[in-house]
């Protein structure tokens, strides 16, 4: 008999602390599935950062570096020193990424680093309590935006995958959203890409997965989802963002 | 004498790093002990430079100076702060060329070197600091003129300033 | 005539010392007055197949040697007072994580940005951390450019041995003088695939490991707290080892001395001559110079001659933070005096002389 399903040997087997309906389980498994289809598990080296992911280690059955709030670029960029041809990642926060690391991810990016940052977008700070993230939408409400976020006090919502698009040693930049099965499946491509690229030595790599916190948003698994199809995607519209060229990646 | 104790002061560009440097490189190729401390500032070209330099015959205590032997000073400012801290009986060696007056004390021996006219004559302003270097090292035989002129030289001038040796030589030999 | 010596400056030497001692990766920011390690690693590094970069900031330097050092590379990073400061979140996850590194602080003076002549005002910050949580760094405090070359050289290895920072404590002036040095040669270094078996806890991935497909994590959270407790008290095992095998300390002329002076680095060859001084006036003094200020050599206490000794000054470019570990390790057993000057200006020697003989005057 074909089986249809099975357990990704790219996940230890054990149940993850994450809460219903939360979107981190799925970027997980894509990413390990993605490791494991490329036959690249006994290659690679993950950076968990500090945030809901952080106990990532626990999961992603792969050799695990966990990092300082934030700093998870500066961390893959000095394992990337010592193995040169191990594949590197590092899985990453809109706190962490977007907020108190934005200096090691934009010069991870500057200098081409070659390892790809996995960037969970949910518009929250989950591990603390919901407060507001950089990447929280005008008017949503957080525990540190009680009204809503204002532009005023707060100023627009950072788009960092564009910004670090504009850096030259990214090279390949695609947003995605986990909304949704066909969506699921294109992100699924993208993070295959993501690491072929990494592999061809051609630069640095972001993929940014727009994710749901409905415990934080206060919302039920599957509202959590229409929000991000609804409100998420209209600010932060998914796909690629920056490719290399056809010419290059031969 | 078994220890000496050295300023080097002038104006940032003159040299008196560079010369306080091949003190302390000489006395470490004839077997002494030696320091080399150089004041540093946020001042990446002109202001202020010295160097403190001790050469002895036993492990130096510290590299840090109150009082010198020698002090090699290169402009009024650098005379005025340092001439109060030669020892008595020590020697000061200065700038005559651009300093506009004789030593104050009278318990110390004062030795005026004219480095513009010695260097014009030589035809090169640049090697100024190595007419003094030169006074300093024969007059006071901290190290070996030869140890200097042969070894020091081979050593800091090379590729293309290897060119310049003879006439650094020259300087520094008084010829 | 030859040499086998060379003459240094202080910051090329120590960069060249942590290279001959296996040394192969470096990251760092500039700061003075230590930028010459950086200029030097970034020309000398690749030239033996190791890596240089030039981080964002101290932070970013500091967790680029967490990783490489996670990763089983021999890693040396060197800053000043603040930059070294900015370190101390990393310091903390490194010793916890069990990440061995080679550190080096070239001190000036602080508090805040402060200024760029020699201090020692950072000793609470090397030997207490300035990292959250209950760790240790074993620190080592060189009084000449030699010493620093010494402990640089065995730095490496004493990382990889203890898996923990170990830290260098020097300063601005020794970091900016030239001495004459002996060069050890060089060790051997690991190549890539062969860290994996070396280094047994190191992040490789599990194709290094033949076959053994135990994952590797390097961390320091743990979440539940005897969890943690255990792992402290086991990280404290290992510092109550470090006390015992690496107190490291000098003393001179203690037989009969009617002062003691304590001090390392800069200052305690200023009170070498202090030492000489008071010689030619007729009194006796001796010196303690601890080499580990973490570990304190408190051992090295037990050495006063308790018959003559009246008194214990802890000599320090500091408002008095040594003097601290002094009196712990003396225990009440001698009153204990501070020469001190600080904010980057230094002592001289009849200065640390007078204030020895006023506080013996002063004891009568």
């Amino acid at each position: 008999m074909k089986p249809i399903f099975e357990y990704t040997k790219g996940m230890t087997e054990m149940s993850t602390h994450y809460c219903p309906g939360c979107t981190h389980g799925i970027a997980h498994r894509i990413i390990m599935e993605v490791l494991d289809e490329m036959g690249e598990l006994g290659n690679t080296i993950g950076v968990a950062p500090i945030g809901c992911s952080v106990m990532a280690h626990q999961y992603m059955n792969v050799d695990m570096c966990e990092a300082a709030h934030g700093r998870a670029p500066a961390v893959a960029s000095g394992i990337r020193r010592v193995h040169p041809d191990k594949t590197v990642f590092t899985y990453q926060g809109d706190g962490d990424l977007a907020s108190i690391g934005t200096a090691e991810i934009v010069h991870a990016a500057v200098r081409g680093e070659k390892f790809t940052a996995f960037f969970i977008n949910n518009g929250i700070y989950g591990m603390t309590g919901g407060q507001m993230a950089p990447t929280t939408l005008i008017g949503q409400r957080s525990t540190t935006s009680q009204d809503g976020r204002s532009k005023e006090l707060n100023g627009m919502p950072i788009k960092m995958s564009e910004m670090l698009a504009s850096i030259d040693g990214a090279v390949y930049v695609e947003r995605v959203a986990l909304d949704s099965p066909a969506h699921v499946r294109q992100a699924k491509k993208a993070v295959r890409k993501a690491f072929e690229i990494q592999k061809k030595g051609l630069g640095f790599t972001l993929i940014e997965f727009l994710s749901t916190c409905p415990t934080n948003w206060g919302m039920t698994p599957v509202k959590a989802l229409e929000w991000v199809r609804n409100n998420v995607m209209a600010y932060y519209p998914i796909g690629v963002i920056k490719e290399p060229k056809e010419a290059e990646e031969a | 004498m078994s220890t000496y104790k050295m300023f080097f002061a002038g104006s940032g560009g003159q040299g008196v790093l560079l010369m306080g440097q091949m003190i302390a490189q000489a006395a470490m190729l004839e077997g002494k002990e030696a320091t080399f401390l150089p004041s540093y500032g946020p001042e990446m070209r002109g202001g202020t430079a010295n160097c403190t330099v001790v050469v002895s015959d036993k492990p130096i205590a510290c590299p840090l100076i109150y009082e010198a032997d020698i002090a090699v000073v290169m402009n009024l400012p650098s005379m005025d702060k340092f001439e109060p801290m030669v020892k008595p009986g020590g020697y000061m060696f200065y700038n005559e060329s651009i300093i506009d007056r004789k030593a104050n004390r009278s318990d110390i021996q004062a030795v005026a070197v004219d480095l513009a006219a010695r260097a014009a004559a030589l035809g090169n302003d640049k090697v100024a600091n190595m007419v003094m270097l030169g006074e300093v090292v024969r007059r006071t035989g901290v190290v070996k003129p030869e140890t200097i002129c042969n070894e020091v030289f081979a050593e800091k001038f090379t590729g293309r300033k290897a060119a310049l040796i003879p006439l650094n030589r020259q300087a520094f030999l008084g010829e | 005539m030859t040499t086998d010596k060379v003459l240094m400056k202080g910051n090329e030497a120590f960069a060249e010392a942590a290279i001959r001692g296996g040394a192969r990766l470096y990251f760092g920011y500039p700061i003075t007055p230590q930028s010459e390690v950086p200029e030097y690693m970034s020309r000398e590094l690749p030239k033996v197949g190791g890596c240089f970069i030039q981080a964002e900031s101290e932070l970013g330097a500091i967790n680029m040697a967490y990783g490489a050092g996670a990763a089983g590379g021999s890693v040396f990073i060197s800053s000043s007072s603040p930059g070294i400061a900015l370190m101390q979140e990393g310091m903390s996850f490194l010793c916890s994580a069990e990440v061995p590194l080679l550190a080096m602080n070239v001190s000036r003076g602080g508090p805040g940005i402060g200024g760029i002549q020699p201090g020692q005002a950072d000793y609470y910050q090397v030997t207490r951390g300035g990292g959250n949580g209950d760790y240790h760094i074993p620190v080592f405090a060189p009084a000449s450019i030699q010493e620093a070359v010494d402990l640089l050289y065995e730095g490496t290895e004493l990382a990889q041995t203890w898996r923990n920072p170990i830290m260098v404590f020097t300063d601005g002036m020794v970091g900016q003088m030239m001495e004459p040095v002996k060069l050890p040669d060089y060790k051997p270094v690991l190549k890539p695939s062969e860290i994996a078996a070396a280094r047994n806890w190191a992040c490789t991935g599990y194709t290094d490991r033949g076959g053994d497909k135990e994952r590797r994590v390097v961390k320091s959270l743990r979440m539940q707290p005897e969890k943690l407790e255990e792992h402290v008290e086991k990280l404290f095992e290992k510092y109550a080892r470090a006390e015992k095998e690496l107190a490291r300390w000098e003393s001179e002329n203690l037989k009969g001395a009617e002062v003691v002076f304590v001090s390392f680095g800069t200052t305690a060859r200023i009170c070498r001559e202090a030492i000489e001084i008071l010689a030619s006036r007729g009194v006796k003094a001796g010196l303690i110079r601890p080499i580990s200020l973490w570990p304190f050599p408190n051992k090295a206490f037990d050495e006063i001659d308790f018959g003559t000794t009246k008194a214990v000054i802890s000599a320090e470019l500091s408002m008095g933070q040594m003097i601290t570990d002094v009196q712990l390790a003396l225990n009440g057993r001698l009153p204990v005096f501070l020469a001190h000057r600080t904010g980057g200006m230094v002592p001289t020697s009849p200065e640390v002389a007078a204030r020895a003989q006023a506080v013996l005057e002063g004891l009568k």
